[in-house]
């Protein structure tokens, strides 16, 4: 019985693929697996190889590893492509009808099973998009996996669909379950250990997460133009907006996305944008606007590969250096950069409660990998309760600019709120707003935005330090890419070396005092990034003159495995 | 503090703003009832001589702040103050989108063929022929007509005015914010400085006041007819559901979480 395994389903797009991984995913959540599955598929609609893997285990775990124990080819050419990954024996789900395999081209041993897919649908009336449901019963089969889990995953999917349509996929995919059962009863290499159920596990990606962690926040409008990889929180939006009270607009471009969020704001209620790098290239007038005029908002950037339009369905962390620089002029912000769907629903929170209380813009700084992969997060973290703290609102009949506030931050009145009257003016301007061109006016009201910048101080967060105290090696690294190192660190551990990982989740303004306690004293500090020039690994230097030589990077779109980082940092151990 | 208009002498933009406190007073929108959303051009100068709600957006951008702020406070009368070359050069992108959408927002267009703060190049409503900083030889382009652009993206009320005509205009301002919809107001506005061609005479020679068509194909023909004669007053207006229509009636309810997160187990 194993641990871990790692099952993978392709075949073209348009056949289902996506929600296989969902459904899998689900079922073995249900049951008290830890689980987590990524996807891989070009920037088209129909054909192309489309692919999704998931790993489940008894134990929680932070990354994808390199194992496949067991491959689903919906089509010859995913046995082509993915023939090479596959462990020693894995387990190989195919329909002759796609074509004969032979175990004898495969690099490792392997054990073929053949499933006929395309039959056991027609049997059932089915159409040929729901062989991926077929494959599905097949797998748990394989994987002593729980088929009444399953049953209740497809009763949910299919529920507004009805009874008949509930029926005949759990039909289907009982076929497929008792065909394997029938036919290669005896084959239980891949057999999971039994995990016991703890609690109710959420299957989210982190662009749903984050959509969770906003409505728990209050927000009530946003304005997002459709762009991969945060097209599921536009779906998750527009889907919940009227249960919510949540206004959902689909501008005409992302210079009006942002526009239209920061009049909502204006008027007082809480308002975000969401992109990617070109989109947000967009809105960078509009985030200097936004500083100009103290007006709270969240901006959730999912980086993608660039530059330009790039690989636009692969994932890159790229765009760090461009948000803590983006916008004409100097005025402060915010940038957080959540590791997993769990971390994006918790700094999104966070997001819009500092984006109030400094006035100021706030960046979710996500990327493809974290909001196209589904995790497994404890319902509890997302049903605790959430603290709202909207900042300082005008009370006092005092300008909105007020000058003599000793943090540079004046409360706010909402557009509309008796006594408030002011001008949000994007021209440089005195405290009630109006146009002004005086240097001594000018200078005060620049110190005033920049001074939130020591007021923030109190919000910066240390980076998260995990592993061996007495470490050789001191990762560090940001965002997404905490889970590979973190697995990295278990695989180095089993071969008795000690390793440790600064991670950062709060980017900006930069938390330089902390981060040089941190470093100075480590021994030999790694930085490992998801991109080809070590964007943190320079504002490290920027900030602190800590100079990191050693840099793991990689800018192919694909994310880290930690067997992949282990193998070059062991080339770099004295 | 007395804080005077930078505007020059005779310039169209008095008549304008005249007739938007005159229309404001009669509606008995003061200072805290209303959000003016300024551009920026000659137009958007306007925002220090207000005392109203103001919201001095950047270059093109009225609109899309102005639906965000009609959207999250629907009760708040929303009037944009944007120019020819802000609202349907820059902004022209977004004012189609905002007419297809047919928010309740009043939106007046300071069309005076010229980019006045940048002393003087060619708008986007300039006229073929017309010589300019930026067209030493003439524009060559046809201009942009904002009526014909107002009415078949979708706008439900769509006017001209004219800025030497302050009686009129007011009237006209009045109409489009107790319009329901998008409401669109092209004003014909003479620039003393940069435009000799089209001086208040130009137009006092040529105006006339028409009867609202009662369809759109002669709201059309009308908004399309210049020259000799040109028609101002209202050429389209009819009712239709707007974009806040659609949308959820914002409140502070706290979301139901537990059904929520259901949904995702």
């Amino acid at each position: 019985m194993l641990n871990s395994v790692t099952w993978k389903i392709g075949g073209e797009a348009g056949f289902g693929i996506m929600a296989s991984g969902t459904m899998l995913a689900r079922t073995f959540s249900r049951a008290g697996y830890y689980v987590l599955a990524t996807n891989e598929y070009p920037s088209r609609i129909r054909g192309g190889h489309n692919l999704v893997t998931v790993r489940i285990a008894t134990d929680n775990f932070d990354a994808m590893n390199r194992d496949l124990h067991i491959l689903v080819a919906l089509n010859r050419e995913t046995v082509d492509i993915h023939k090479q990954e596959l462990n020693e024996n894995a387990l190989v789900i195919f329909d002759p009808k796609d074509g004969d395999q032979s175990a004898a081209d495969f690099p490792k041993p392997v054990k073929l099973i053949a499933v006929p897919l395309t039959d056991l649908v027609t049997k059932f009336t089915g159409e040929p998009v729901m062989r991926n449901t077929v494959a599905i019963g097949a797998s748990l089969a394989l994987l002593g996996g729980p088929f009444a889990n399953f049953e209740t995953v497809i009763a949910d999917q299919f529920k507004k669909k009805g009874v008949d349509v509930i029926k005949r996929n759990v039909d289907i995919a009982r076929a497929g379950y008792d065909y394997v059962k029938q036919t290669y009863g005896s084959e239980n290499s891949m057999n999971l250990s039994p995990a016991t159920k703890k609690e109710d596990q959420l299957i989210v990606n982190a662009s749903e997460a984050i959509g969770i962690g906003a409505a728990r926040a209050g927000l009530k409008f946003a304005a997002i133009y459709p762009m991969t990889p945060i097209n599921a929180l536009i779906t998750f939006l527009a889907d919940h907006a009227k249960r919510l009270n949540i206004v959902y607009k689909q501008p005409e471009d992302e210079i009006s996305g942002i526009n239209m969020a920061i009049g909502a704001s204006l008027a007082g209620v809480r308002s975000m944008v969401a992109t990617s790098g070109g989109g947000f290239a967009l809105m960078v007038e509009g985030l200097s606007w936004a500083g100009m005029i103290e007006v709270p908002l969240v901006i959730d950037l999912g980086m993608r590969v660039g530059p330009s339009t790039g690989m636009p369905t692969w994932s890159e962390q790229g765009e760090l250096q461009f948000v803590i620089h983006a916008g004409h002029g100097e005025f402060p912000r915010i940038v957080l950069a959540p590791a997993d769907a769990a971390d994006a629903y918790a700094l999104t929170v966070d997001a819009f409660n500092l984006a109030d209380r400094y006035q100021v813009p706030v960046f979710v700084l996500t990327d493809k990998y974290i909001n196209e992969s589904q995790w497994c997060v404890p319902k509890a973290h997302m049903s605790g309760d959430v603290v709202i703290d909207r900042g300082k609102i005008l009370a006092d009949g005092k300008p909105r600019y007020d000058l003599s506030v000793p943090d540079g931050i004046s409360p706010r009145s909402f557009i509309g709120q008796k006594g408030g009257y002011y001008c949000a003016n994007s021209y440089e301007h005195d405290e009630v707003g109006h146009v002004t061109e005086k240097p001594e006016i000018r200078v005060a009201m620049s110190a005033k935005r920049l001074k939130k910048f020591e007021a923030m101080k109190k919000d910066v967060r240390t980076p998260a330090v995990f592993g061996d105290t007495e470490a050789e090696i001191t990762f560090v690294t940001w965002g997404s890419t905490r889970g590979p190192v973190l697995e990295a660190m278990k695989l180095l551990e089993a071969v008795g070396k000690k390793t440790k990982l600064v991670h950062f989740s709060w980017i900006y303004p930069f938390p330089t005092e902390e981060t040089m306690k941190l470093l100075s004293p480590a021994t030999h500090l790694v930085d490992v990034e998801q991109n080809a020039t070590g964007q943190l690994a320079a504002l490290i230097r920027e900030h602190t003159g800590i100079l990191m030589k050693d840099k793991l990077l990689k800018n192919d779109g694909r994310i880290w495995f930690p067997e992949e980082i282990v193998e070059k940092v062991s080339a770099l151990w004295k | 503090m007395e804080i005077k208009p930078t505007w020059c002498p005779g310039c169209g933009n008095f008549g304008i703003w005249l007739s938007l406190k005159n229309a404001l007073t009669q509606l008995n929108i003061g200072t805290d009832d209303g959000v003016v959303v300024y551009g920026v051009g000659c137009h958007g100068n306007m925002d220090d001589w207000m005392k109203m709600y103001g919201v001095a957006a950047l270059h093109g951008r009225t609109l899309p702040v102005a639906q965000g702020l009609k959207l999250a406070n629907r009760a708040l009368p929303v009037i944009v103050v944007s120019g020819d070359g802000d609202c349907l050069g820059e902004g022209g992108n977004h004012f189609i989108h905002a007419a297809k959408r047919n928010p309740d927002i009043t939106v007046l267009i300071h069309d005076n063929q010229v980019y006045g703060l940048t002393t003087g190049q060619a708008s986007p409503t300039a006229e073929a022929g017309f010589k300019t900083k930026s067209t030493p030889e003439g524009v060559f382009d046809e201009p942009v007509n904002p009526l014909t652009l107002a009415i078949t993206a979708g706008a439900t009320f769509v006017a001209r005015g004219f800025a030497g005509d302050a009686p009129g205009l007011t009237a006209l301002i009045k109409a489009a914010v107790e319009h329901k919809g998008f409401a669109v107001i092209d004003i014909l506005q003479p620039c003393v400085t940069f435009d000799k061609v089209h001086t208040y005479q130009w137009y006092r020679e040529r105006i006339y006041t028409i009867e609202t068509p009662d369809n759109k194909m002669k709201a059309l023909e009308k908004a399309m007819e210049w020259g000799n004669k040109i028609p101002v007053g209202i050429f389209y207006k009819e009712d239709k559901p707007t974009s806040e229509d659609h949308e959820a009636v914002i409140t502070a309810e706290n979301p139901p979480i537990q059904e929520l997160l259901s949904e995702f187990i």
